[in-house]
């Protein structure tokens, strides 16, 4: 019974070519214009979502702005954020500016930065050559540098500059290795940097504050309530000032996108499905339509023995097998017009598998909802009215 | 002895249009026996496509009694009805009433879709019966391929194919020529040699003649006794 029904309604769906295909359009459109914008939304997401959490997600980033009466934070400070629990490392940075010099020739304006092993640790692609600051030149205070791509270049004319002296202040360092190169587009130029232990900048050229650090957490889950007790701490540090940081929790920052996104693609999605209630309307005005010009064929089909809920079920499946083939078609367009502008503004281009079912079950939904009304019009006919309107 | 297979005992229509109550069947006493070849006659209005309803299934009597194959037909869920037109009844109408998509084969394995026969054995007892009817060659010709006489052909096997009680036929001659009609006449005969039991409604008295028996209707009452010589 259901396979003759789907093959009537598939021969009716044919016989009907122009008439079908134009009220199959509005289903199309509706499909494909929601799986589109849903699919073009969520693969921006990702896209974003990806580049935020590169940064790394499991990081509260410190910036200390300081109070009249303290301008940054003490190694004491630091300290008891150590203390903390689901810390897994602190990676803190004083910056300033300075001289460099070697042989005689001098650079000026070169930014300085003092980082330690944890920095090192947790970003990839620092330095290009030579080693990294590591745990024992953090803890002896070594004054070993890092230096930029153009302080190498102007200092070091044909010397390798690994295992040179190089004058940071005044005070006599070991080159150890040197900094990856930075394009123009970068956030910080490396360049003209060098990068010394934070502790030698505290215990040797005499810096009193750490302007800024980032807290690696442990466990991503419970990023909130650590962020809330570095918060506790930092404002106990300012005397209760809270104007004297600010902290940023990149976890928080990928939530407040992916919400923001998934609000955005609710948005445009559901703008997108009134054309589908459209669509559905019109699916409906054509089974009402069949069900007139077929008025004798129900009649008939009840005379030899078709129970209501038979003929119910045949014009149900017309209109859902309609909406099937219209939404089949509306998802391969949406999802290449969603292709297409995915390689034009060169975000991620993600197909789920609750896309097929979103467009699918749509459909079928569409199908079962406008032809409902249809479908038990026919059913209730009576068979000798309908008979007799030949 | 032959086997009653269809009685009604004072059988009545009513049909309410406006504020007026229209009595359409004014007490019908009718029986029929397995074999007959019954032909009601009678002019348009005379309540005789009231009887063919009733006697079909259709509709159901306002009051009295009407026995079908034993069972009595009243107001019944209409799934009920459909289930006893699909085994008790074969209906020809005037107009075919053929589905023009469908081929000549498919439209008589029409009822045997509702009667839940699988889908190989509707295609051996359709093709044996287009076979029977002289189609054996239009198979998969759809009716705006046949002629008139053939496409009352085809409904007749229709009608035939679930081999059911009573074969009821609405004015089948109505919608064809004269010599059609008489060959369409002859089939009828032929079947009713092979011992199938017919109703013909008809208004023209020389169709009403092919039947055994004859019985006419005017202003909703039955006039029984009318033979066939």
């Amino acid at each position: 019974m259901l396979k003759e029904s789907i093959k009537m309604a598939l021969e009716n769906i044919i016989s009907n070519k122009m008439r079908s295909f134009l009220t199959m359009l509005g289903i199309i459109i509706g499909v494909g214009s929601v799986i589109a914008l849903i699919t073009i939304v969520s693969g921006a997401t990702s896209t974003v979502t990806d580049q935020v959490a590169s940064m790394g997600a499991n990081t509260v980033t410190v910036q200390v702005q300081g109070t009249p009466l303290k301008q940054g934070l003490t190694q004491g400070d630091v300290n008891k954020i150590a203390e903390l629990s689901n810390i897994s490392g602190i990676a803190p940075t004083i910056s300033g500016k300075t001289t460099v010099a070697f042989n005689g020739n001098t650079m000026d304006e070169i930014s300085l930065q003092g980082k330690n092993d944890v920095y090192f640790e947790n970003t990839e692609d620092v330095i290009s050559s030579g080693r990294i600051i590591n745990s024992i030149d953090t803890e002896n205070k070594s004054r070993v540098a890092l230096i930029g791509k153009d302080i190498a270049d102007e200092l070091y004319i044909g010397k390798n500059p690994i295992g040179q002296e190089i004058k940071i202040g005044g005070i006599t360092y070991n080159v150890i290795g040197i900094l990856q190169e930075s394009d123009s587009f970068a956030s910080a130029d490396t360049n003209n940097s060098v990068i010394i232990p934070y502790t030698t900048a505290m215990g040797v050229v005499g810096a009193k504050y750490i302007n800024s650090m980032t807290v690696y957490i442990a466990d991503e889950l419970l990023a909130d309530t650590t962020t809330r007790q570095i918060e506790g701490v930092l404002t106990k540090a300012f005397n209760g000032d809270e104007d004297g940081y600010s902290i940023v929790n990149m976890q928080s920052i990928l939530d407040t996108i992916e919400s923001m996104t998934s609000i955005l693609s609710m948005m445009l999605g559901g703008i997108a499905s009134i054309s589908l209630v459209v669509g559905g309307i019109g699916i409906m005005n054509m089974m009402l339509v069949s069900v007139t010009e077929r008025t004798s064929e129900i009649g008939l089909r009840k005379a030899l023995g078709a129970e209501p809920k038979q003929i119910q079920l045949q014009f149900l499946i017309e209109s859902v097998v309609l909406c099937l083939i219209g939404g089949i078609i509306g998802f391969i367009l949406g999802v290449s017009l969603a292709w297409v502008v995915a390689n034009l503004i060169g975000t991620s281009f993600a197909l789920t598998a609750s896309t097929v079912v979103l467009a699918i079950g749509f459909s079928a939904i569409i199908g079962v909802v406008f032809g409902f009304m249809p479908a038990r019009k026919a059913s209730r006919l009576n068979p000798i009215d309908a008979l007799r309107s030949i | 002895m032959s086997e009653k297979i269809l009685e009604m005992k004072n059988l009545v229509k009513t049909y309410i249009m406006g504020d007026e109550e229209q009595v359409v069947l004014k007490g019908i006493d009718l029986q029929i026996n397995r074999g007959d070849f019954l032909s009601v006659l009678g002019p348009s209005g005379s309540g005789k496509s009231t009887l063919m309803n009733i006697i079909g299934c259709l509709d159901v009597p306002t009051s009295g009694t009407y026995y079908l194959s034993g069972e009595l037909i009243r107001d019944l869920p209409e799934a009920a009805l459909s289930h006893i037109r699909n085994r008790e009844i074969g209906f020809i109408f005037q107009q075919f009433q053929l589905l023009p998509r469908l081929s000549a084969q498919k439209n008589v394995e029409l009822p045997l879709i509702y009667a839940g026969v699988p889908e190989k054995e509707r295609q051996q007892r359709s093709a044996h019966i287009l076979e029977r009817v002289g189609l054996a060659n239009k198979m998969k010709n759809r009716p705006n391929q046949l002629s008139g006489g053939q496409q009352q052909r085809v409904a007749i096997a229709r009608a035939l194919v679930t081999e059911p009680t009573i074969l009821l036929a609405d004015e089948p001659t109505g919608a064809l020529d004269q010599q059609t009609g008489h060959q369409i006449m002859g089939l009828f005969k032929e079947l009713y040699q092979e011992g199938k039991t017919i109703v013909m409604i008809t208004h023209d008295a020389d169709v009403a003649k092919n039947g055994s028996r004859i019985v006419r209707i005017v202003d909703g009452n039955l006039s029984e006794g009318v033979y066939n010589a």
